[in-house]
């Protein structure tokens, strides 16, 4: 029997992982280095979560899955043009700054007073999703925080794998130390699942997808509403790049019988 | 005057405290006696005064909860234990290690006492005041931060501090009461490779990276991805290393590639995998791109095999690069270490 879900996905968009990143010094803190014209992605675990939602909505007829995504307007609708193309979703964007540096509990409570207004949202149907680590500040505690402001306390994190039974209860898989998955039953919406990988590859472009979604988005995008993050109380003493840098010994000429006597004799030295 | 809690929790045997426990156990020893603070240790377990015993010399109040709902780890039980052990402990500053356990939590109870949280903290410095050194953009921006609401949890990486180690005993551990609300999650285990082919060991001195190039067509034009997993866990079986790999590789299995079966997304290392901590690091056919190098912040030294001389190993990445061809390097040298063993 399907199951009716109200999946909520949040996603923040990110520097593209192959570009240089420098801090600089902002008059509202910290910030990146013509950060705003540094490509974007669709913040990787989160994309996941967004992925894994979709096919999760399409085993089950009537659900429903919004985006729901904090960042500079401009820099949303750059994202979304390859993101609309991936898999259906309304988009719920809000107007506020990027990157890694403002305060999460600011953006949780940005986020949870978004998801509470959404019309025609039922909670007692709400999968909150999101990564369980962004790939800007990377602190894992986002979506908690929303989940704990939505009233959630079935809350999952590192989940690879979700298995919904007709009854509404599903079987989650969620990683922890040592290469294992802790794997929990939950009686059923609301949760929260903060994803990991998952199983599902990333899947193709369609145009037809695509511009469905942009139908929605681009009056969506214009009357993104405008979020203002407090700091509470944090501060930045420094920020930094790491200052290592190697002096790296390039061998071009050695024979693996040599690469494996010195390899052996590395790996055995303490 | 701050009072410094440190939250911990027992481990999968429910009689000890986890490693990562008593790393943030070090952690709040030496925070209090820097600021003259009081100390706090609490702990979450079924059998709270057995994994306390080795608390019995760390010279600090003792909170505990005990009992059957909290020999698993999940999140209503352990949010409703942890708040209620802040809240005894009236704790302006919580130090608890960054598992599993707690990550799933302490943002969700540090919004129930007012509080705030922040994660992956490497060093916590400062003279009078805390501050707490952390990555941000996985790995590539360093920053130290401060706050000055309170209460304020501060999640340890593994690995950060040494874990603390005092004479065992009975310990005198106060019982903290803890009204559960309704279970919704039932935890019913875990589930893992066989003993035997866990490649992932964060407790490995080393760490051996399979890169894409391994499942690519070798000089005869043919693809050799069976003999490269007996390579590879031949490597393994013979230096105890754990196992991580690129994206690129563990993503071949969605597409149709050549794939070494014993590689599952949890073996991924960087941007969007793990990033350990190990004292050596071995790549092997692998490009040494930021997105997956990030993942090795935490790896001592490093070297690598790649047949590109361009590689980004080569680019101050890596104390050495070998430009090589990994298979017949790692034969011989699984050769050599078998003959080593005699």
């Amino acid at each position: 029997m399907a199951n009716i879900l109200h999946i909520v996905v949040c996603a923040g968009i990110v520097p593209d992982p192959l570009q240089t990143l420098e801090p600089v010094t902002t008059p509202a803190g910290p910030g990146l280095k013509n950060e705003m014209v540094l490509p974007a992605v669709l913040d990787p675990w989160a994309a996941s979560a967004l992925y894994e939602a979709a096919a999760l909505a399409a085993k089950n007829p009537g659900s429903k899955l919004w985006l729901l995504s904090l960042g500079p307007k401009a820099k949303l609708q750059q994202v979304m043009m390859t993101v609309a193309q991936k898999v259906a979703f309304e988009l719920v964007p809000i107007d506020g700054p990027i990157g890694g540096f403002p305060d999460a509990h600011s953006t949780a409570a940005v986020l949870a007073e978004t998801i509470a207004a959404l019309p025609g949202l039922d909670k007692a149907k709400l999968l909150l999703f999101g990564g369980w680590e962004s790939a800007t500040r990377g602190a894992g505690v986002t979506l908690q925080l929303v989940g704990e402001r939505l009233g959630i306390t079935d809350q999952f994190q590192g989940v690879d794998q979700i298995e919904l039974r007709g009854d509404g209860s599903f079987e989650v898989l969620e990683r922890v130390e040592g290469g294992k998955h802790q794997v929990s039953v939950c009686a059923g919406a609301p949760a929260v699942l903060g994803w990991a990988t998952g199983n599902l590859a990333e899947p193709r472009n369609n145009p037809q997808i695509g511009m469905a979604n942009m139908r929605t988005i681009m009056p969506a995008l214009s009357k993104a509403k405008v979020a203002k993050l407090d700091a509470n109380g944090l501060s930045y003493v420094s920020v930094s790049l790491p200052k290592q840098q190697r002096e790296t010994r390039v061998e071009k000429n050695m024979t693996p019988d040599e690469i494996a006597a010195e390899l052996v004799a590395w790996i055995g030295a303490e | 005057m701050e009072q410094i809690l440190v939250l911990t929790h027992a481990d999968d045997s429910g009689s000890a405290l986890s490693k990562a426990s008593l790393e943030a156990v070090t952690a709040g020893i030496e925070l209090a006696a820097r600021l003259s603070a009081s100390l706090t240790i609490s702990i979450i377990a079924a059998d709270a005064a057995a994994a306390g015993a080795s608390l019995a010399s760390a010279g600090a109040r003792l909170l505990a909860v005990s009992g059957e709902a909290f020999a698993q780890a999940r999140y209503a039980s352990d949010a409703a234990a942890a708040e209620a052990l802040c809240r005894a402990a009236e704790a302006t500053i919580v130090l608890a290690p960054g598992t599993s356990r707690i990550t799933r939590i302490a943002a969700g109870v540090a919004h129930r006492l007012g509080g705030f949280v922040d994660s992956h903290i490497t060093a916590l410095g400062g003279g009078e005041t805390i501050e707490a050194s952390r990555w941000f953009y996985r790995q590539r921006i360093e920053a130290v931060i401060s706050r000055s609401a309170r209460p304020w949890f501060l999640l340890l990486d593994a690995g950060t501090h040494t874990a603390f180690v005092g004479a065992t005993g009975a310990a005198q551990i106060e019982s903290v009461a803890v009204e559960l609300p309704a279970q919704r999650t039932t935890v019913s285990g875990y589930r893992a490779p066989a003993q035997d082919a866990q490649t992932i060991r964060p407790d490995a001195k080393m760490l051996f990276v399979a890169g894409a190039g391994w499942t690519k067509k070798q000089p005869d034009g043919q693809t050799h991805a069976a003999e490269a997993g007996e390579l590879i866990l031949g490597f393994l079986r013979q230096t105890g290393a754990s196992l991580g790999s690129s994206k690129s590789l563990v993503d071949q299995g969605g597409e149709g590639e050549p794939v070494l079966p014993f590689l599952t997304h949890m073996n991924q290392i960087g941007q969007t995998g793990s990033t350990p901590r190990h004292a050596k690091g071995l790549s092997t056919c692998c490009h040494g791109e930021e997105p997956h190098v990030v993942g090795w912040r935490f790896i001592g030294s490093r070297r690598a095999i790649s047949l590109d001389p361009n590689c980004g190993w080569t680019r101050g990445k890596a104390d050495v690069v070998y430009v090589a061809d990994a298979f017949p390097v790692l034969a011989k040298v699984n050769a050599l270490l078998e003959a080593a063993k005699g």
